[in-house]
């Protein structure tokens, strides 16, 4: 890539944080397997069990709690895995690593993204053996945060099991497992400011979990496969780094409030998903009616913004995201939307020539519409 | 090749290549952009960050091919080679029930087969494990009885991760397109240390790893047949990335990386194996001088050239190990390193227990030299000769 480039796809993925890249690199100097005794094997563990703790501090579990995967959606699957025969109940906004799990349920949510807690308590109480609850904290499209501890407080009263898709939540809020309530919890490095290829899912002491991945007895024999030595200590690093007074979302949290009130002052029909509800601070996702996702995402791209339709996995497909429709927008509308995500280098500056960019297609089209 | 010394060991020879090995510096220097500038998301296609990055990884793609003689589009990214078993063997298994109820492997394969194979019983499949002969070789004769229309999968390694021992791959191939099974090849160890042709061979399904192969762990691949083909279930569910086998971010990165290990392994094979083997000849020689008698473990005229298991008469291999700080080697297979039972390749081949616990495994690779060969077949010798004396005045 050559031009100078404005990158506001942060909950697609993030660019590496340095003191992540710093820890990547040292590690391709490490020659071990982390499961050979000898001294090169010691020192690859050492690599992995700092990480681990680093992970687990994040998110105020302990280390012995961390299985790492390959990802987040390894760890999402590695979680439902242990649902069993119990019935599974999701949120109809979660990720497809979640919502294409055999046999989930989908909680209906409210125009705002959220989980209705009345359905959820019916379903609960209708359930003959306790359930298997998998709910995000936050929404990757949105932002929208659920009210996990509500919900973790119904699941236990039912005597059920809850899994919490943390992945784009953790270093963007406090996350306190245990404050939580849930059971498991996946993460993924590469939302954090970590490398792509690793991720986590903790699990509380006593909750069942199912092996997935067989073969060596890595991981506690719970994620068989040799340790991705590098991308791991990187992930650490990302999580050591990140500051836990949460002073960067503020920021970006007031550089985002003030980008939306730009964006309705030029078009005020576009609808701001998500808006009354507690989001995360660096999301907003959007749409205008009159501008469709494709005439917005050509234009942009070619003024060198980058931003996306909806979650980067399904955004290879035409078909209008799920979230969005969930929440009950129309679905032309839905097709319309935009996301823009900061992260932990982004400068309000960015948003501005978003909206510089954006303003003129807005007025381009707008004259079209008068003309024609 | 030097321990980087935290335990204030300076010099620790590294003959540990088939547990994993050193990432190579142009791999490493490959991947490096990649945790950089060019950090996108290779499923964002709204972007040009994430379009530079489906570019990077499609490339990559067709370097991991162009080493099996595949088409790009037949290569699968995994987190590594227990991914790649695990999805090849139970996801075919699991595809093919109906009609085709039974798998057959071998004894002597990695632990994350023989592990899927065990789980894929516990769900009703008709498993067939078959045992090896002293050569630590498959008996086709075996194979081709175990072999039948119900078979969905037959899965023999390459070449064995303890001993090296290559298997007959095109008389396998053969065998299972005979029959309509598929031939999976766990060849973490044999890629870019002998030719490998999934055409010539008849291999529907191969697993590869990165880390073997002096590129980065976290990554591998599992190359699936298209002509004529190969189908299997999924083991994730998610974004549908790697046309729906294997859903989650693919790290660009780390594919750069395998994609690179491969163009170097291409261009470097004949070259490498030569000098190896050279290598490992003088070890050799020197051993049976200095340190018989002693037992060599597995066929020696199929093997990967990097691999010597070997039996010190008289000499147990943990005491070895612990005499000889400055030489990194093992009892066999990583994963199981902590365990004190004798290795299960060795017992597979007729290998005596007590022989088995008399084993070691020490892998040459690419960054190993003349004159580390030469000091570590002296420390061998004199250890091995120490630890005899003693056990003789021991026993007086």
């Amino acid at each position: 890539m050559t031009s100078p480039r404005i990158y506001l796809d942060h909950n697609a993925t993030s660019p590496l944080r340095e003191e992540s890249k710093e820890a990547v690199v040292a590690a391709f100097q490490l020659v071990g397997n982390p499961s050979s005794v000898h001294s090169f094997g010691r020192e690859a563990r050492r690599a992995v069990e700092t990480a681990r703790e680093a992970v687990a501090a994040l998110v105020g579990a302990s280390p012995a709690n961390v299985v790492f995967t390959s990802g987040a959606t390894e760890a999402n699957n590695l979680a439902l895995g242990a649902a069993g025969e119990r019935r599974l109940l999701t949120s109809a906004v979660e990720h497809p690593s979640v919502l294409e799990a055999a046999g989930a349920e989908r909680l209906p949510v409210d125009e705002q993204g959220l989980v209705d807690l009345t359905v959820l308590q019916a379903r609960l109480e209708g359930c003959e053996e306790p359930a298997f609850v998998s709910v995000m904290l936050a929404n990757n499209e949105t932002g929208v945060v659920q009210p996990i501890a509500e919900i973790a407080g119904l699941v236990r009263a039912a005597g059920g099991l809850l899994h919490c898709d943390a992945v784009q939540a953790v270093g963007r809020l406090p996350v306190d497992m245990a404050g939580l309530g849930v059971d498991y919890l996946s993460l993924s490095s590469h939302k954090l400011g970590g490398p792509k290829g690793a991720g986590a899912l903790i699990v509380l002491e006593g909750a069942p979990l199912v092996a997935q991945q067989l073969g060596g007895g890595q991981e506690r024999r719970l994620r068989a496969g040799t340790e991705n030595v590098p991308a791991i200590a990187g992930f650490g690093a990302a999580c050591r780094v990140i500051d836990r007074g949460f002073v960067e979302s503020e920021t970006l949290g007031r550089w985002r409030d003030r980008f939306e009130d730009k964006l309705l002052a030029i078009a005020p029909e576009t609808r701001v998903f998500s808006r009354e509800a507690a989001r995360l601070a660096n999301t907003s996702c959007f749409a205008n009616p009159f501008l469709p996702a494709e005439t917005q995402l050509i234009a942009l791209d070619l003024a060198g913004i980058a931003v996306s339709s909806g979650s980067a996995c399904s955004s290879g497909k035409v078909s209008a995201s799920h979230v969005l429709l969930a929440m009950g927008a129309e679905p032309a509308l839905a097709g319309s939307a935009l996301r823009v995500s900061l992260g932990w280098n982004s400068r309000e500056a960015d948003l501005d020539c978003f909206l510089e960019a954006w303003g003129r297609l807005y007025k381009a089209n707008t004259e079209q519409r008068r003309a024609s | 090749m030097v321990s980087t010394g935290s335990d204030g060991l300076a010099q620790v020879i590294y003959l540990d290549n088939q547990a994993t090995t050193r990432t190579d510096p142009r791999v490493v220097e490959a991947m490096l952009p990649f945790f950089g500038e060019r950090f996108g998301n290779p499923h964002s296609v709204d972007h040009a960050y994430g379009n530079d990055a489906e570019t990077a990884v499609e490339a990559a793609r067709e370097d991991v091919a162009a080493l099996i003689g595949a088409e790009a589009r037949e290569i699968v990214f995994t987190s590594g080679a227990t991914e790649s078993n695990n999805l090849a063997i139970k996801g075919a298994a699991r595809f093919r029930k109906a009609e085709r109820p039974q798998v057959v492997t071998l004894a002597t394969e990695h632990k994350c087969v023989l592990e899927s194979v065990a789980r894929l019983e516990r769900e009703g499949h008709e498993v067939t494990v078959l045992g090896v002969d002293r050569d630590g070789l498959v008996d086709l004769a075996a194979l081709e009885q175990a072999v039948t229309e119900r078979t969905a999968v037959v899965s023999i390694m390459a070449a064995n991760n303890e001993i090296g021992v290559i298997q007959p791959l095109a008389e396998i191939g053969a065998l299972g397109r005979a029959r309509g099974a598929y031939f999976h090849s766990d060849a973490a160890q044999a890629l870019g240390k002998i030719p490998l042709d999934v055409n010539a061979m008849q291999i529907d399904l191969l697993s590869i790893s990165g880390h073997k192969l002096y590129g980065p762990k976290g990554v591998g691949a599992l190359y699936v047949r298209r002509r004529p083909r190969v189908r299997l279930e999924p083991m994730m569910d998610g974004g549908g990335q790697e046309r729906g086998l294997r859903s989650g971010t693919l790290a660009p990165a780390l594919c750069v990386g395998l994609g690179m290990a491969c163009r170097v392994a291409a261009e470097d094979m004949a070259e490498e194996a030569r000098r190896i083997t050279a290598l490992r000849d003088r070890l050799v020689e020197r051993l049976r001088e200095g340190a018989g008698p002693l037992t060599i473990n597995g066929a020696m005229d199929h093997r990967l050239e990097g691999n010597l298991n070997v039996a010190f008469d008289g000499v147990p291999a943990h005491a070895l190990i612990e005499a000889l700080p400055q030489l990194a080697l093992s009892t066999g297979s990583a994963c199981t390193s902590a365990s004190v039972e004798p290795s299960y390749v060795l017992r597979a081949l007729g290998v005596e227990e007590a022989t088995a616990a008399r084993s070691l495994r020490l892998s040459i690779g690419r960054f190993n030299t003349v004159e580390e060969i030469d000091e570590a077949g002296r420390l061998l010798v004199a250890a091995v000769t120490r630890l005899r004396q003693s056990q003789i005045v021991a026993a007086q």
